[in-house]
């Protein structure tokens, strides 16, 4: 479980986030939804400590992330970056493997038990066929996949993920989300991910944060908190909603 | 893919050979029954021969293949450590800054090991370029390669300085050293640089799995639990402390840490944990083979900087053609 606690970030003078509290928790793929500008991706540099909270506090279970080392901190927590520049054309196995490097000591080199994590993870990703090309020529939902496994390698508890579906066709993006919220019931992981449509978040979600101006506007259930009246204070349109059974469908009114 | 395999035995062993037939060439050739004889003793070699062999051209040859490791695991650390293909420890300035530091320590503190003061001086140039290059987070790779011209010539800058303040005895010797020439080894200088180059060989093989994370870009390694300030700040001591002990000994020889890892990358992939030992052995190779050139091609010496440049130079313009398909863009 991660939470944040009343966290408020300011950057050059401008408040990014104010007093958001927050919960995700094992099990349930939990989806930050908001516009550009939101404080989405900053509030994630806070939860993976790359920023620190001027005020507030994020917890990991019951402990405090400032209590904890990087090395500590990425055995418990893995992100996904929202960018990923290659310089370096890793194979896919080498850059699954690299995920293994805060559960062993500064010298050592990976051994067997951990190319044996890395192989599960491939066979689990179904990246097993590719896990000899170079990173760097696969297809962008490829890419992002063993990102994913990157960070499964690392064995942790949470997973973050920041817009994991930005540069992904439609195909990739359902298969992405099915990924995750597959981690999530049979790995018992916390999911915590960022996305831009609100009917994927009303698909794959188990919770939903709206984030809006670096305050929470809402969270909760996403048919609790994912209707045309949040979603038109979120961005500013005019919602429609379709309902076919248990199904919600919310598109923009366009006239 | 199949053929990396292959490589990866052709790289780790290409020294042996080389150095066999740096031993064999020369002013003075010398026939593999010679050799072996010289090399057991009571053999009955004459003793002028033996001297040739054991005292002048064993260290020069010793010495090449230390500085040609030195310098090509300083370009492959570096490479990796500024997430930038082109770099190595002379286009960035370490090696102009050790320069300036052996200088100094010529002209001034005649007393101090001439390696302190270089690597003092390679490490400050070092943070020099880094810091000038980085905005933010980032360090852009045009920005970084200015950055290493220019703090290159400002220690250039101050070596003519100091050449220019000294009295004409030392200027000779700093003259003559800065040339980048292997023509002045002996055992004792190879002591000088050995212990040195030892340790930060020993540093980056035994660390060199976390060059991959380090190469990810400082979010992605802090994520992977890397303290990226710290581990950046230990890579750089270490390429400096290397490129410290080979300028000292041999001036500045420019392109070998930019072509060796790359040619290395080329062939058995960019994991860091095989392009760390194998730039080592390739880098060796390299420089004994071109200090061979070096004293043999005329019936000078010709200092194998020149030798080095003449294979470097094409070599970047080819990369800088090819940049973008392959593993890097500028």
């Amino acid at each position: 479980m991660i939470s944040a606690q009343q966290v408020s970030l300011r950057l050059n003078g401008r408040e990014i986030l104010h007093q958001v509290d927050l919960t995700a928790r094992p099990g349930e793929v939990t989806v930050l939804l908001g516009p550009n500008g939101s404080g989405k991706t900053t509030l994630f540099l806070c939860l993976s400590a790359q920023l620190t909270a001027e005020r507030g506090a994020i917890f990991l279970g019951e402990q405090d992330l400032r209590r904890l080392s990087r090395r500590q901190l990425a055995r418990r927590l893995a992100t996904v970056p929202q960018e990923h520049h290659p310089v370096f054309p890793y194979l896919v196995r080498d850059l699954v493997l690299l995920g293994r490097l805060p559960r062993l000591g500064f010298f050592a080199q990976p051994r067997g038990a951990d190319r044996r994590v890395v192989e599960d993870i491939l066979e689990l990703l179904g990246l097993t066929d590719l896990a000899d090309k170079p990173y760097t020529r696969i297809s962008g939902g490829e890419r992002q996949l063993a990102l994913i496994g990157r960070c499964l390698a690392q064995e942790p508890e949470i997973l973050l993920l920041d817009e994991p579906t930005s540069h992904l066709d439609l195909r990739n993006q359902v298969m992405v989300l099915k990924l995750l919220k597959n981690l999530a019931t049979t790995q018992k992981l916390t999911v915590l991910l960022t996305l831009h449509d609100p009917n994927l978040a009303l698909l794959f979600a188990d919770r939903v944060v709206l984030l809006e101006a670096g305050r929470v506007l809402a969270q909760g259930l996403p048919e609790d908190v994912v209707n045309p009246e949040n979603i038109k204070k979120l961005y500013g349109l005019d919602m429609e909603m379709i309902s076919q059974g248990a199904r919600r469908l919310l598109y923009p009114r366009l006239s | 893919m199949k053929s990396r395999g292959l490589w990866v035995w052709l790289l780790s062993l290409a020294p042996a050979p080389v150095f066999v037939l740096a031993l064999h060439v020369g002013a003075y050739p010398i026939s593999l029954t010679e050799l072996w004889q010289a090399l057991t003793p009571g053999s009955g070699v004459p003793e002028q021969l033996r001297a040739v062999i054991l005292q002048v051209r064993l260290p020069r040859i010793v010495l090449a293949l230390l500085v040609g490791m030195a310098l090509s695991l300083a370009g492959a650390t570096l490479q990796a450590v500024f997430r930038n293909p082109l770099v190595d420890a002379y286009i960035l300035g370490l090696s102009a800054g050790a320069a300036f530091g052996c200088a100094v320590s010529v002209a001034f503190l005649p007393a101090w090991p001439v390696q302190i003061c270089a690597f003092a001086c390679a490490l400050l140039a070092a943070m020099l370029t880094f810091g000038l290059a980085r905005t933010r987070a980032e360090v852009p790779t045009l920005s970084l390669i200015l950055a290493g011209i220019v703090v290159s010539a400002l220690f250039t800058a101050l070596v003519s300085l100091i050449k220019f303040l000294v009295d004409p005895h030392k200027l000779a010797s700093i003259v003559f050293w800065l040339m980048g020439s292997l023509s002045l080894a002996d055992w004792h200088t190879v002591m000088k640089a050995l212990p040195w180059i030892a340790a930060g060989a020993l540093a980056l093989w035994l660390s060199r799995w976390r060059l991959n994370a380090l190469s990810m870009g400082d979010q992605e390694a802090k994520s992977l639990g890397v303290e990226v300030g710290r581990e950046r700040g230990f890579f750089l001591l270490a390429a400096a402390l290397m490129v410290a002990a080979a300028v000292s000994v041999s001036g500045i020889i420019g392109w070998v840490g930019l072509m060796i890892p790359h040619l290395v990358r080329m062939l058995v992939g960019p994991d860091h944990r095989r392009v760390i030992p194998l730039s080592m052995t390739l880098g060796a190779a390299f420089l004994m083979l071109s200090d061979t050139l070096a004293r043999t091609v005329t019936g000078g010496e010709i200092p194998v900087g020149i030798i080095t440049t003449v294979c470097g130079a094409p070599f970047f313009i080819y990369l800088l053609k090819r940049g973008g398909q392959e593993s890097w863009k500028l």
